[in-house]
C-alpha cells in the first residue's frame, strides 16, 4: 500500500504546481487592469483589491476581483481545498468556515468583504499532529462516510459546541441542519457533536 | 457570476449619496444578493457594501419605550437577545426557524425582508414565463406547479408568496421600517412593506432605488406572543404556512389579538376580520376556530393549494392557543 503521507505529499505539489501555472496566468491578465485601474482616482468604487485575510493565525495578501467568493479565494488562490464547494448557494453547509469567530458559508461571503478579518478552516483545527478533540470524535463515531461534507460538519460542530446548542439530541440536530450529508450519517454526527460536549461539559 | 465593482462606505450619509445612483445595488450580508447575481435574478454592477456602517447594528431601548433594531443586526443576534426573547418571542422563534445556524450569522434583519420569491419558476435557471423575472412575460405558476403558492391576494400576473419569518413576525407586532435616503427617508409599516401583485405584480416590496433601511422599530412589548411554521421538514426548509401571533389578555380572555400569517400572500396577511372577533373571547374557547375562518373569507385556492387553508386555519389556532400560554 501507498504511504498516505507520501500521498498526500505528492498530492499537494502537484496541486501546487497546477494551481501556480493559473496563478500566473490570471496574474498576467490582470495586470493591464491592475495599471490602469476601471475607477476613477477619485471614485469610491473598485474592480480589483489587495485584500488581507487572517487565515489560521497566518496573515495572508491576495489581490481579488470583488465577485471572488471566499470560498474561491480560500481553494483556488490559496490553496486551502479542506473547505469544500459544493452546491455554492448556501444550502448544503461544505464550505463552512469560522468569519471572525463565527461559523458561515464561505460561498456567501465576498472575500473582498472579508478584508482584515480573521477566518478559521478545517486546516487550522488540528495541533501539528494532534487532531482537534471534534476532528478526533468524527473518527471514533464513524460520522462520515464519503467525507465530502465533513469538513464543514466538523467546523459547524466546533460552533455549535462553543455556542452551547448541545443540550440535547434535537437541539444539536436543529443546529446542525445547515449541514447536509447525503451519506446520511446524522445519528453518528449527533453522537460526535454530543461526545465532544459532554467532555467540555 | 459577472464582475462588478465594490464600494465600501462607513457613514450612513456616504452610504446614501452612494445608493442614489441607479446602477448601485446594496449588499448586506449577502445571503441573497449573491445567489440573485448566480442564478442571474440581478446582475449588479455597482455593490455597495453597507456593512461597514457605523450605528446601523445593534439593539437598543429607547426611552419612549421603542426598541430600535439596526438593520444590520445579524439574524442570529437579534433572535438571541435578551430583550427581544422577553418581550417579542414571536419574533425571536421566526427567526430561530429561518434559515441555517451559519446563514443567520451573515444574513441581517434589514436584509431578510427583501429576499425575494422561492416560486420555482421565478429562480429557474432557463428563462420561463414570470411577471418577477420578466415583466409582461406571464405567470408559469398560475397553471402550473403552485401547490406552495398563494391563497389571498394574488391575481392572474403573480400567484407567488412572500417567504420571510420575521417579515411575518414583525407585521403582526406593528413593527416599523425606518429608511433613509437623499431625500431624507420613511417610516413604512411592516403590514404594507410588501408589494401585492394587484399593486404591481414586478415588485416585491416598496423599497426605492436609492432607499436604504436602517433601523426596524417596534412598538409596545409582545410577552403573549408566538410564531408557528409549518413545513416539509422540521428544519431548515421554508414554510407551507406559519402564523405570528399577539395576544394581549385579561386573565384567560384576549383583549387583543394580532394575527400575520406567513406564506400564504406576497405579503405577510393580517387576519383582520379574526383580530376584531377574538377580543372578548377565552382563549380556550370552541369559538376561536370560527373566528379564524371568518379572516379567511377572501381565501382563494389555486389547482394545487386547496390543502393551504385548512392547514392555514389549524395552524393560526395552534398559534393563538400557544400565544396564550407563553
Amino acid at each position: 500500500m501507498d504511504d498516505p503521507q507520501k500521498t498526500r505529499k505528492e498530492f499537494s505539489r502537484r496541486t501546487l504546481l497546477k494551481g501556480g501555472a493559473i496563478a500566473a496566468v490570471s496574474g498576467l491578465s490582470g495586470m493591464s487592469e491592475a495599471i490602469a485601474p476601471a475607477a476613477a482616482a477619485d471614485s469610491p468604487f473598485v474592480s480589483h483589491a489587495n485584500i488581507t485575510l487572517v487565515i489560521n493565525g497566518v496573515s495572508r495578501r491576495v489581490e481579488v476581483e470583488p465577485r471572488s467568493t471566499l470560498l474561491d479565494v480560500l481553494r483556488e488562490r490559496l490553496y486551502l481545498t479542506g473547505t469544500k464547494k459544493g452546491c455554492n448557494r448556501g444550502e448544503c453547509g461544505a464550505c463552512t468556515i469560522h468569519l471572525d469567530g463565527r461559523r458561515v458559508n464561505g460561498c456567501l461571503v465576498l472575500a473582498i468583504a472579508a478584508d482584515g478579518k480573521k477566518i478559521e478552516t478545517i486546516e487550522g483545527l488540528a495541533n501539528g499532529d494532534q487532531l482537534h478533540p471534534m476532528q478526533q470524535a468524527f473518527i471514533d463515531q464513524d460520522a462520515f462516510q464519503c467525507g465530502y461534507c465533513t469538513s464543514g460538519q466538523i467546523m459547524s460542530a466546533v460552533a455549535c459546541v462553543a455556542e452551547g446548542h448541545t443540550g440535547s439530541n434535537s437541539e444539536i440536530r436543529e443546529w446542525m441542519s445547515g449541514n447536509i450529508c447525503r451519506c446520511s450519517a446524522y445519528p453518528q454526527i449527533v453522537a460526535a457533536v454530543n461526545a465532544v460536549a459532554k467532555r467540555n461539559a | 457570476m459577472k464582475n462588478f465593482s465594490y464600494a465600501r462606505p462607513t457613514s450612513i450619509h456616504q452610504a446614501i449619496e452612494l445608493a442614489a445612483t441607479s446602477d448601485v445595488t446594496i449588499l448586506a450580508g449577502g445571503t441573497e444578493l449573491l445567489n440573485w447575481a448566480r442564478i442571474g435574478i440581478a446582475e449588479p454592477s455597482k455593490l455597495v457594501d453597507i456593512t461597514g456602517v457605523e450605528g446601523l447594528e445593534g439593539i437598543e431601548e429607547l426611552p419612549n419605550g421603542v426598541v430600535r433594531i439596526g438593520a444590520l443586526t445579524k439574524l442570529n443576534d437579534v433572535a438571541l437577545h435578551p430583550v427581544i426573547r422577553k418581550s417579542y418571542p414571536v419574533l425571536s422563534t421566526s427567526i430561530l426557524k429561518a434559515a441555517s445556524a451559519q446563514i443567520r450569522n451573515l444574513a441581517t434583519i434589514g436584509g431578510n425582508p427583501l429576499q425575494r420569491v422561492r416560486c420555482p419558476y421565478f429562480r429557474a435557471d432557463e428563462p420561463t414565463p414570470c411577471n418577477k423575472r420578466t415583466p409582461r412575460s406571464g405567470c408559469a405558476a398560475l397553471h402550473g406547479l403552485n401547490e406552495k403558492h398563494a391563497i389571498f391576494g394574488w391575481t392572474e400576473d403573480c400567484v407567488a408568496v412572500q417567504p420571510s419569518d420575521p417579515a411575518a413576525a414583525l407585521a403582526a407586532l406593528d413593527a416599523v421600517f425606518v429608511t433613509q435616503s437623499r431625500q431624507g427617508g420613511r417610516r413604512i409599516p411592516a403590514t404594507t412593506f410588501h408589494t401585492l401583485p394587484s399593486e404591481n405584480p414586478t415588485a416585491h416590496n416598496v423599497l426605492q432605488q436609492g432607499e436604504v433601511i436602517a433601523w426596524i422599530e417596534l412598538g409596545e412589548a409582545a410577552p403573549k406572543s408566538a410564531y408557528l411554521k409549518i413545513r416539509e421538514r422540521e428544519s431548515y426548509e421554508f414554510a407551507t404556512v406559519s402564523a405570528a401571533v399577539a395576544l394581549e389578555m385579561e386573565g384567560p380572555v384576549i383583549h387583543r389579538a394580532r394575527i400575520a400569517l406567513g406564506s400564504v400572500a406576497m405579503r405577510p396577511w393580517r387576519l383582520v376580520e379574526t383580530e376584531g372577533r377574538l377580543a372578548g373571547l377565552r382563549s380556550d374557547s370552541p369559538e376561536i376556530m370560527l373566528a379564524v375562518k371568518a379572516g379567511f373569507a377572501d381565501a382563494k385556492p389555486l389547482a394545487m393549494n386547496r390543502y393551504k387553508i385548512q392547514l392555514a386555519q389549524n395552524t393560526a389556532v395552534r398559534a393563538i392557543e400557544m400565544a396564550a400560554q407563553a
